[in-house]
């Protein structure tokens, strides 16, 4: 049994077709991808999933259990935790306090403890500014922030939507390292990356987006290798020169505008 | 390190400063017949402390811009008045249509309460049903965000009010005549003028704090900083939303009744608009988010409106020549342009979102000081290059 099958899912934003009917399934223990230039339907699925968008049609299987419309408080119960775009941290609460938010639905007071302290073992550096408000970290900071806070829900399944965005090279390479290690611990997760090359180099699978539906899906070093893939997000080397990893960068500094 | 020996120093600072207050208070009410302008002051401020605390928590706290203020002040006033009026005098004050028949046995069967709890029991009962009706009207409105928000709860807010001077209620809230007679803080004996109010009010915004410092109160500033991302960490966004606007719409009601002792005669028309404009200016004035800039700004707000700008409105002649714009009215120019003044400048109030400690008043010397050092260090700097160059030279 996957830990979560998502099958023919649709969703509309008013009249438009956000999502046509994709399906993918994610294993435990996985780190699966999902590609795709802007627009194809990412967000949309992890905000379906999370239950902050309200599907039109499709099922959600998590543990083979059906989730399809539940709200957000009940999947953050279950263990599907979402790390949104764009950080979204509480500005004017300190690390501390957005570290807590993170815990709000569990009760269990010594677990909560333990759990801080293996996020600050994880970032030192949120240690060392637990009583600085969350608007005064750096964005690199930030995005640790937002992933140190979604750990304190105690996640099984950790949905992160563009984690690299905005962030100096050096500092994604941080990141998708912590992702690495998260994983390590067990904890499955779904990642959203518009930073193709370093996504299917972290991840087992991957799944191609275009315009609210799957088209490619494989391996995550076979999609690396995959030639209409190089050609449509890691720029292939007919057009550029520097080569599949840095050209993986480009796409989020047009992001940032 | 010296803000360590502050830490330690700050309970028996604010323990010292609350004997003070307790003693500034006592002292005041046995001298109230030579302080009537003190006294009066310190009542409405303590009333408005506790409406701008309990409108901070929702604007300030979680977000919501409610501007129903009047609405749930005037549904406590109404009640704690009806209930504690005399029971024997009450037909003089509707004298022109008479008590609803169920008014009165619900007066009887609360007489056997004595004085001091029937007051308690009123305000109570006021903040009860207005937390009612704020849960029933919360469920469609507070769907709706920011402006539309604001424009449904200052609906509410006038529709109470037309409701309350409605002809149809004439026999219970005594329609467009207003009610008076109402019984004010003091006991019998003439002393709790001051220590009554500032006893209710402190346990109110007591309570608030501790809302505030729990951990549905950190859910409602998350809500505040970023919804979505509120929600996303599984913050049930419209349920802490109804909780922050039944809480706050409860002690809103207190302050009202509050409001209504102080008044002794209140009607419909004292709850206009303008009164939740006057506490949103405390608000705003203290600052968003900050328990203790409402607490300070309501004071000192009220003490200036209604007793330190005074002087403006009085005619004054030195010699023969009458000092130009001194005239009634023109205090409350004055006391606009001192807004503006502090908006413009200020645009954060008194405040911002920080509480008032003893550890950063106590570090402000040291924190001049080293501001001085600083600014000092960086003229050096400046100036040293210059002087490099001379010698060159």
């Amino acid at each position: 049994m996957s830990l979560l099958e998502v099958k023919d899912l649709k969703v509309n934003y008013g009249g438009i077709k956000a999502l046509k009917g994709i399906s993918f399934t994610v294993e435990e223990g996985e780190i699966v991808t999902l590609i795709g230039s802007n627009g194809a339907g990412k967000s949309t699925t992890l905000k379906a999933i999370s239950g902050l968008l309200k599907p039109a049609a499709g099922k959600i299987f998590y543990h083979g259990r059906d989730i399809t419309g539940l709200d957000a408080q009940q999947t953050v119960d279950q263990g599907i935790v979402l790390v949104p775009e764009g950080r979204r941290i509480f500005p004017n609460l300190t690390v501390l306090e957005n570290l807590k938010i993170g815990a709000y639905l569990r009760s269990d007071k010594a677990k909560i403890q333990q759990d801080l302290e293996r996020v600050y073992d994880l970032f030192p550096r949120l240690k060392e500014r637990s009583w600085q408000k969350g608007g005064t970290l750096s964005g690199g900071e930030q995005q640790m922030l937002a992933v140190g806070r979604a750990l304190m829900a105690r996640p099984q399944l950790l949905m992160m939507d563009e984690p690299s965005l905005g962030l100096a090279p050096l500092v994604v390479q941080d990141i998708f390292k912590i992702i690495g290690e998260i994983n390590a611990t067990g904890t499955t997760v779904l990642l959203i990356e518009q930073n193709a090359s370093a996504a299917l180099g972290l991840a087992q699978r991957g799944y191609v987006m275009v315009t609210g539906e799957i088209n490619l899906e494989g391996r995550g070093t076979e999609l690396l290798a995959n030639p209409s893939v190089q050609e449509a997000y890691l720029g292939s080397q007919k057009r550029r020169h520097g080569g599949g990893h840095r050209a993986g960068a480009a796409p989020e500094l047009n992001q940032q505008a | 390190m010296p803000l360590n020996k502050h830490r330690k120093l700050s309970p028996v600072l604010s323990l010292a400063a609350l004997i003070l207050l307790l003693v500034l208070l006592i002292i005041l009410e046995q001298h109230q017949s030579s302080n009537r302008m003190a006294v009066a002051v310190l009542q409405k401020g303590a009333i408005l402390a506790v409406a701008a605390v309990a409108m901070n928590l929702p604007n300030g706290f979680t977000g919501i811009f409610s501007l129903g203020m009047a609405g749930f002040m005037s549904i406590g006033a109404y009640i704690t008045a009806i209930l504690t009026i005399p029971t024997d005098t009450i037909e003089s004050v509707y004298y022109i249509s008479g008590v609803a028949g169920w008014v009165m046995n619900l007066k009887r069967a609360l007489d056997v309460l004595p004085q001091p709890l029937l007051v308690l029991v009123a305000l109570l009962i006021g903040g009860l049903i207005a937390a009612l009706f704020a849960f029933l009207i919360g469920i469609p409105v507070l769907r709706f965000k920011s402006d539309y928000l604001a424009i449904a709860t200052l609906g509410f807010s006038e529709i109470i009010r037309a409701l309350v001077a409605s002809p149809q209620l004439d026999r219970v809230t005594n329609g467009s005549y207003g009610l008076k007679n109402i019984p004010g803080f003091a006991t019998a004996s003439g002393s709790g003028v001051l220590l009554i109010p500032f006893a209710i009010a402190a346990v109110c915004i007591f309570i608030m704090i501790l809302v505030i410092n729990s951990s549905y109160g950190r859910a409602f500033k998350a809500i505040r900083e970023d919804d979505i991302a509120a929600e996303a960490m599984g913050i049930n966004l419209l349920k802490h939303k109804e909780l922050s606007f039944v809480i706050s719409s409860f002690f809103t009601a207190i302050s009202g009744g509050m409001l209504a002792m102080y008044m002794r005669s209140i009607d419909s028309k004292t709850f206009q608009v303008a009164l939740t404009y006057d506490i949103l200016l405390i608000v705003v004035i203290g600052g968003m988010g900050s328990v203790t800039g409402s607490i300070i700004s309501a004071f000192l707000i009220t003490a200036a409106k209604e007793w330190w700008l005074r002087f403006f409105d009085q005619t004054l002649y030195i010699g023969n020549w009458q000092v130009p714009l001194l005239r009634t009215g023109f205090r409350m120019v004055v006391f606009s342009i001192l807004l503006m003044v502090v908006v413009l400048f200020y645009r954060r109030g008194l405040m911002g979102d920080r509480e008032f400690s003893w550890e950063d008043i106590l570090g402000l010397p040291q924190r001049w000081r080293h501001r001085r050092v600083a600014i000092a260090a960086a003229k050096a700097e400046a100036a040293a290059p210059k002087d490099g160059g001379q010698n060159d030279a």
